[in-house]
């Protein structure tokens, strides 16, 4: 299962890429050099300094300098300007920070961005095509399934994934399935309603 | 989160060699370690919070390609360490020849978490103890040995009646390993001298006098498979816990039984969320062999489980619950069609 082929078009120019590019540009001029190759292994890097990585997000790629510690809900968020996957518990706890990483639906908080290197990276900015909403997205929608809205683009991307896992077919099944996504406001009857709306939108174009 | 040096190995020499720089007591809770890492769900974590500050990652996950693989070959089981919890619970064989795995893996963390965290990773997950995962409590003798710990007088109901010392009561909080070692599984350990085998009941270290030594690994080692000898379609695990889901085990049993002509050929019962290490309970489990199995016996079986457990100030409703998990457990597995 891959979403690569989901991949809206390139979607241009935002305010928040733009501040937190022109941001990005200002810091660590500096990139670390290899010390000396192991066998097989990628070189020892030196931790102070800041490393070349680039990450394939929504369909595109992205060139990065960060450091080793960043992990891809940060390069998200503070490197690329993708604000829609959240940072709640930032411990794997609270599954706000949900994408899907080659189709599998993971929390970026515990992802080191330099180990998602190469792989295709799934945000809830990629989720929409050509305007349109997706039909998740219009299910919570239709719903009213959140009403602070933090873990909302968690909470689709993960219903995403659990639809297409095949874990959308009852009303226990939904719930077990996405408890890895907490909502403060307690919205989980309309959530459990929303995943059941467009579940059988989602199954049918994964089957076709 | 303290700085690191990131490497990725790209296959099993690369990783074993990478590794090999490790000091002799390679502890991960203390700067300068060499650390692999796999699914990243508890070293990330402990990371940020500076319970685990290795000074280099060496990154394993381009082993999985020949470390994830899933056999059922010949009437055994083989899992490669790099297998996600998620795909061994969801694949179908496993599902039907050994419930107790495909059940404890799925009961156990989040979607989320289940697709990332690796089943090597997954029986060396630390402890959710919370004074050893704050380390802004100064005595824990697992993160400071010989500091003492807080847990034996602070707030422990979440903590260990079985395999406990004087000096440690962090639980082992892990589901998957109880079916491991109820099954008698082998763990394939790879290192600078190639792989070795050895029980599964013999990775983990109780606590004694030095609970910051958790396993028999070697400075170095990697975990790359687990072997299940037999099929056991008659299994279960059944897990107690706060919540209905996304939760870690108050007590859970995995059981297992080869039934024939209404008399219990074989028994297994392991106990999670009650113990410091995975924990097989032999001496319940010889009662039941030879008998018909009635709920007379389970009861026998259960109290059993827990002699000798040990409950503190806020833990001792485990022996209670845990008694009650097996029982139930064990109806479970003898009522199972198969």
């Amino acid at each position: 299962m891959t979403d690569d082929t989901d991949f809206p078009a390139t979607s241009g120019f935002n305010r928040r890429a733009f501040i937190a590019g022109a941001a990005g540009t200002a810091v660590a001029p500096l990139v670390a050099k290899a010390a000396g190759p192991v066998a097989s292994t990628s070189p020892v890097q030196d931790p102070s300094l800041p490393v070349n990585v680039t990450l394939r997000v929504n369909g595109e790629s992205k060139s990065l300098q960060i450091d080793a510690r960043t992990t891809v809900l940060d390069a998200l968020r503070e490197h690329i300007g993708l604000t829609g996957a959240k940072k709640g518990c930032d411990h794997g706890q609270c599954g706000a920070c949900t994408i899907l990483i080659d189709g599998r639906r993971v929390v970026s908080c515990l992802t080191l961005a330099l180990a998602a290197e190469g792989q295709q990276i799934l945000t809830i900015e990629g989720l929409a095509k050509g305007g349109a909403l997706h039909p998740m997205q219009q299910a919570f929608v239709d719903q009213d399934a959140f009403q602070c809205g933090y873990c909302t683009p968690g909470q689709i991307m993960s219903a995403v994934a659990c639809v297409k896992e095949g874990h959308a077919n009852s009303d226990d099944d939904i719930r077990e399935y996405m408890s890895g996504n907490i909502c403060r406001c307690a919205a989980y009857p309309n959530i459990v309603a929303a995943v059941k709306q467009a579940a059988p939108a989602i199954s049918s174009e994964q089957k076709g | 989160m303290r700085p690191f040096a990131y490497q990725r190995a790209t296959d099993a020499s690369a990783a074993v060699q990478a590794l090999a720089g490790a000091a002799a007591d390679n502890n991960p809770l203390t700067e300068g370690a060499i650390q692999p890492l796999a699914g990243g769900t508890t070293l990330i974590d402990l990371m940020k919070l500076n319970v685990m500050r290795p000074r280099v990652v060496v990154d394993i996950n381009p082993l999985a390609a020949a470390w994830s693989t899933i056999n059922l070959e010949g009437g055994n089981l083989r899992l490669g360490a790099l297998a996600r919890m998620s795909d061994v619970s969801a694949n179908p064989e496993i599902q039907h020849n050994y419930p107790v795995v495909a059940d404890a893996l799925k009961l156990a963390a989040s979607p989320q978490l289940r697709n990332m965290a690796t089943l090597g990773g997954n029986v060396l997950q630390r402890t959710r103890c919370s004074y050893f995962r704050d380390v802004s409590y100064d005595n824990c003798n697992k993160r400071n040995p010989g500091s003492g710990c807080a847990a034996l007088e602070g707030f422990n109901r979440t903590h260990a009646v079985l395999g406990t010392s004087e000096q440690c009561i962090a639980t082992y909080p892990g589901d998957f390993a109880q079916a491991l070692i109820a099954l008698d599984a082998t763990v394939e350990i790879t290192g600078k001298s190639g792989a070795r085998n050895v029980p599964f009941a013999q990775l983990h270290k109780p606590p004694g006098n030095s609970p910051q030594i958790e396993t028999t690994l070697a400075a170095g080692e990697l975990i790359s498979g687990f072997a299940i000898p037999g099929r056991w379609p008659r299994s279960v695990y059944l897990k107690a816990r706060d919540r209905q889901s996304y939760e870690f085990a108050l007590a859970s049993a995995a059981v297992a039984l080869d039934v024939q002509d209404g008399v219990v050929r074989d028994a297994r019962v392991a106990l999670g969320g009650v113990a410091t290490v995975p924990w097989r309970a032999r001496e319940a489990e010889a009662l039941i062999k030879g008998q018909k199995f009635d709920d007379g016996l389970a009861q026998r079986v259960a109290e059993a489980a827990f002699e000798g457990a040990k409950g503190n100030k806020h833990n001792a409703f485990k022996i209670a619950l845990g008694k009650r998990v097996v029982a139930r457990a064990l109806h479970q597995a003898a009522a199972m069609e198969v």
